[in-house]
């Protein structure tokens, strides 16, 4: 378990977070893959701390995710509106913002 | 040596709830995916000497988060956000350039680190984090309780149902 | 003390003031400041003619001062500087001395205007400019002075702006001077390009050291006079005067009789010597004199509107002044415009006392009968009439006669006999201006008639001192017939007009000119009196009998038509030819291109916001990719 496998690990997860969020097509699962995407970010904190700060490193990450704990909760409200709004979660045919 | 047994069975475990959690079209199955996911993170963590970290893992995001996504689904019909099959493009292209990224942080690793790095020691307990935590990032602490207040209030405000017209 | 530096300083702070303050200032305010300036201007002026020592040697009586160096650009260095000798003392008492009178009236005759503190900073500044222009030490500030006044003129012609003529009038006036400025400034450029310098001093040594080829000197008083004809209105740059009659009565006196129209004489005189040394340009000068004195006299004598005729008439008069320059009597031609501010503003002047007591009708036809009801306008009319017709013991007959003398003593007989010919159209239709007014029966309206008044004094002292100046003023110009020193004023301007080159006649020639302008003037007045005065159905008959003539004089040569038609319409029709291929086709067409190009390409950017978010998403990675690119390779 080498720092170098760790960050393996991490670019994995990342890369797979952001394929995930390419293939689904409904708000809910894409927002789940940007959390893949923060809890790879959160690993590769964590994997470099065991040689450069740990205490750091985890505060860090208690940042992140705290600030993913807040953004979920806005960002599920908005899916909420949005589902009540037009009754439907797909991204691919919402074109609102458009312009 | 356990330590590495223990930690590639965590890490085979977590990429492969993602990857069930790509394939499968079932949010539901998604989500729950996705808790087995984090709480093999959790565990790397724990491996990686941040007890801290890997405890709030679990609670925080398998536990909480990941609980108020499938609150949400629950609210929300998901018949709707299964559609036939169209318009590919954007699947593949972000197939094709998250493979183009996963090289290129391959070889941003490769650069960075030829060799493995030892412990270097140091006592990484929660008294030591609650010490970083209140010292050095004691602002950045502060402002996160307030954007924790401001979402809740947001989370709220959007969340409320809308009155009757009438 | 060089009190002639401050001389045109009053007015010019008047002017200031009225034209910042001049809505909320009280009237009796605003009158007295505005005269007060002229006043002080006037008194400064006398002091300074007074300072001037009796010697005769010239370099104590031509002074100058530099206020402050003003433009040095390369070889040319033309600085604020003031000059002051016996020229430029005749021409400041004339502008500050007529001007403070016509101050005075115009405080009378423009009471109830709602623009009395625009007019009369308007007034202020014209006298400012004017001052300028006679005190300039040299052409390019005289320059200055000269393009003051026509704006000022343009200003007062059209001070009813509201009114469409008197709005055309302002803007006719002041293209044509323009027109006549563009040959000044060619005048002055070549000037400076022989001469090196455009102070006057400087001009003087270099045409005294015979440093100016005649041609290249014919050349600049060419140029120089065709913008003399523009301000002085000579053919054929003369048609704006008659149209100025829009402007008030005063304005009239004062810019279109006295002054600002004599400053094209003023230059001609002030550059004497240049023209001395192109014998060519004096003869071009004094012909165009001689014609323009006749053809305006010509034209006045059909005219129906007092002004109008009045502003014929002081076209003629102009000319005869250089008529007087063109045959190197530069004094006698600057006399002559001593004499002619005097009668004619009187002239102006009594003719809007007229107008006023007739509450505003100013067409002959609607007039007759004034004698009696206007008993102290009357009289100074008169003499007016008098002096400008030349019945001798008046001033007009004192200085019209040095004018011809000298003409036909320098050996010009035509413009001599052009003279002569003036003389009796001239007196033929003042004196049907005055029969027709003021003589026979009362031709008014009934709301003319009913509202008959004589003016207030505030009107007619001002007649009555310029008509003792008509008379008087003759006296300082008494022919050479009655001795050598007996012309004080030729005396008076030696050191800078050098009197004409020998031209004698001997006394019994110089006694039957004055015996052949005398006849000229009875004629003329003998000739109204049948027409006018005994058998007024006279005109009507001859003019039934040759009404080609009549309609030709009428219509003033039909030269107005002519102009629009050759210059004024081709030229407009050409601009907007321009305006619509080069401003709208091209300048617009680029300005409105440059715009619809950034739309373009504002909406073909807009393609990429399709609104979708997983497209933005790409665009994010896309970028990760690159940046991530060039970092690792």
């Amino acid at each position: 378990m080498t720092t170098t496998t760790v960050l393996g690990l991490s670019v994995i997860l990342f890369v797979l977070g952001v394929v995930a969020f390419f293939v689904k097509r409904d708000l809910l699962t894409q927002f789940m893959a940007v959390e893949i995407m923060l809890n790879a970010a959160n690993l590769a904190f964590l994997g470099l701390a065991r040689t450069i700060d740990r205490a750091d490193a985890q505060a860090i990450v208690f940042f992140v995710m705290t600030v993913a704990a807040a953004e979920a909760a806005v960002g599920l409200a908005i899916v909420l509106l949005v589902f009540r709004r037009r009754r439907s979660i797909r991204t691919e045919d919402q074109n609102g913002m458009r312009g | 040596m356990t330590a590495d047994l223990i930690f590639w069975v965590l890490a085979v475990l977590c990429v492969g709830a993602v990857a069930a959690m790509i394939l499968s079209r079932n949010q539901g199955h998604n989500a729950l995916f996705l808790v087995l996911a984090f709480s093999a993170l959790g565990g790397i963590f724990g491996l990686l000497d941040a007890a801290f970290a890997a405890v709030i893992q679990i609670l925080v995001y398998a536990g909480a988060i990941m609980v108020l996504f499938l609150f949400v689904l629950m609210m929300i019909d998901p018949r709707e956000a299964i559609a036939p099959e169209r318009r590919q493009r954007a699947k593949y292209l972000g197939g094709a350039m998250g493979l183009i990224l996963l090289v290129e942080l391959g070889f941003a690793l490769r650069g960075l680190f030829d060799s493995n790095f030892a412990f270097d020691g140091g006592s990484a307990g929660p008294a030591a984090v609650g010490r970083s935590l209140f010292t050095t990032y004691l602002y950045p602490f502060e402002i996160t309780s307030v954007l924790i207040l401001a979402a809740l209030v947001g989370a709220v405000v959007l969340g409320k149902k809308e009155k009757p017209e009438s | 003390m060089p009190f002639y530096i401050f001389i045109p300083a009053a007015p010019a702070l008047s002017a200031l003031v009225l034209f910042l303050f001049g809505r909320r200032l009280p009237r009796k305010f605003i009158s007295l400041q505005a005269s007060l300036a002229v006043g002080i201007s006037f008194v400064l002026s006398v002091a300074a003619f007074i300072g001037l020592p009796a010697a005769s040697s010239s370099g104590e009586r031509i002074l100058s001062r530099t206020i402050f160096p003003w433009i040095s650009a390369g070889r040319l260095q033309a600085d604020f500087s003031f000059r002051f000798d016996p020229l430029t003392a005749i021409m400041a008492f004339v502008v500050t001395g007529v001007g403070l009178l016509i101050h005075v009236y115009s405080i009378g005759y423009m009471a109830k205007d709602r623009d009395y503190g625009r007019y009369f900073a308007c007034l202020n500044l014209f006298t400012f400019a004017m001052l300028i222009l006679v005190l300039a030490e040299n052409m390019v500030l005289m320059f200055v002075g000269w393009e003051g006044v026509g704006l000022c003129s343009y200003l007062l012609i059209g001070f009813w702006f509201e009114k469409p003529s008197a709005a055309a009038a302002g803007k006719k006036a002041f293209l044509v001077n323009r027109i006549g400025d563009a040959g000044f400034l060619l005048g002055i450029l070549f000037l400076f390009a022989v001469v090196g310098t455009t102070s006057f001093y400087g001009i003087e040594s270099a045409a005294l050291g015979a440093v100016i080829p005649p041609a290249a000197a014919t050349l600049i008083a060419l140029l120089l006079f065709v913008g003399a004809a523009g301000k002085s209105a000579q053919i054929p740059l003369y048609i704006w005067l008659p149209d100025a009659m829009e402007g008030p009565t005063p304005v009239s006196a004062l810019i279109h009789a006295a002054t600002m129209v004599t400053a094209g004489v003023y230059m001609v005189a002030r550059l004497n010597l240049l023209y001395d040394l192109a014998p060519a340009a004096g003869q071009v000068v004094a012909l165009v004199g001689a014609l323009t004195a006749v053809y305006a006299g010509t034209i006045a004598l059909v005219q129906n509107d007092i002004k109008r005729v009045l502003a014929y008439s002081t076209i003629s008069q102009l000319g005869y002044m250089f008529l007087g320059c063109g045959v190197g009597a530069y004094g006698a031609g600057i006399f002559h415009l001593f004499t002619h501010a005097f009668f004619k503003s009187l002239l102006f002047l009594a003719a809007g006392s007229v107008i006023h007591a007739l509450s505003g009708e100013q067409d002959l036809r609607k007039m007759g009968g004034l004698r009696k009801r206007l008993p102290r306008t009357y009289p100074v009319f008169l003499i007016g009439a008098l002096a400008i017709a030349g019945v001798p013991f008046l001033s007009g007959f004192f200085s019209k006669d040095a004018i011809l003398t000298q003409a036909f003593a320098q050996g010009r007989y035509f413009v001599g006999a052009l003279g002569l010919a003036g003389a009796v159209l001239t007196a033929f239709y003042m004196f049907r201006l005055v029969f027709l007014a003021f003589f026979g029966e009362a031709r008014l309206s009934p709301g003319a008639k009913s509202h008959l008044h004589e003016s207030p004094p505030i009107l007619t002292v001002p007649l009555m001192i310029l008509a003792f100046l008509s008379v008087a003023a003759g006296y300082l110009g008494l022919p050479a017939l009655l001795g050598k020193r007996a012309n004080l004023f030729a005396g008076f301007l030696e050191p800078v007009l050098r009197p004409a080159a020998e031209g004698h006649l001997s006394a019994g020639t110089e006694w039957s000119l004055i015996f052949a302008s005398v006849a000229a003037a009875a004629m003329g007045i003998g000739l109204a009196a049948l027409f006018y005065l005994k058998n007024t159905a006279l005109p009507s008959r001859w003019a039934a009998r040759i009404p080609w003539l009549y309609d030709l004089l009428s219509h003033k040569y039909f030269v107005d038509e002519i102009y629009g038609a050759v210059i004024v319409n081709p030229l407009v029709r050409a601009s907007e030819w321009t305006y619509r291929r080069f401003d709208l086709g091209i300048i617009d067409a680029a300005v409105d291109g440059t715009a619809k190009t950034a739309g373009f390409f504002g909406k073909a950017a807009g393609i990429i916001q399709t609104g979708l978010i997983k497209d933005y998403a790409l665009a994010i990675l896309l970028g990760v990719l690159i940046f991530l690119g060039v970092l690792l390779f």
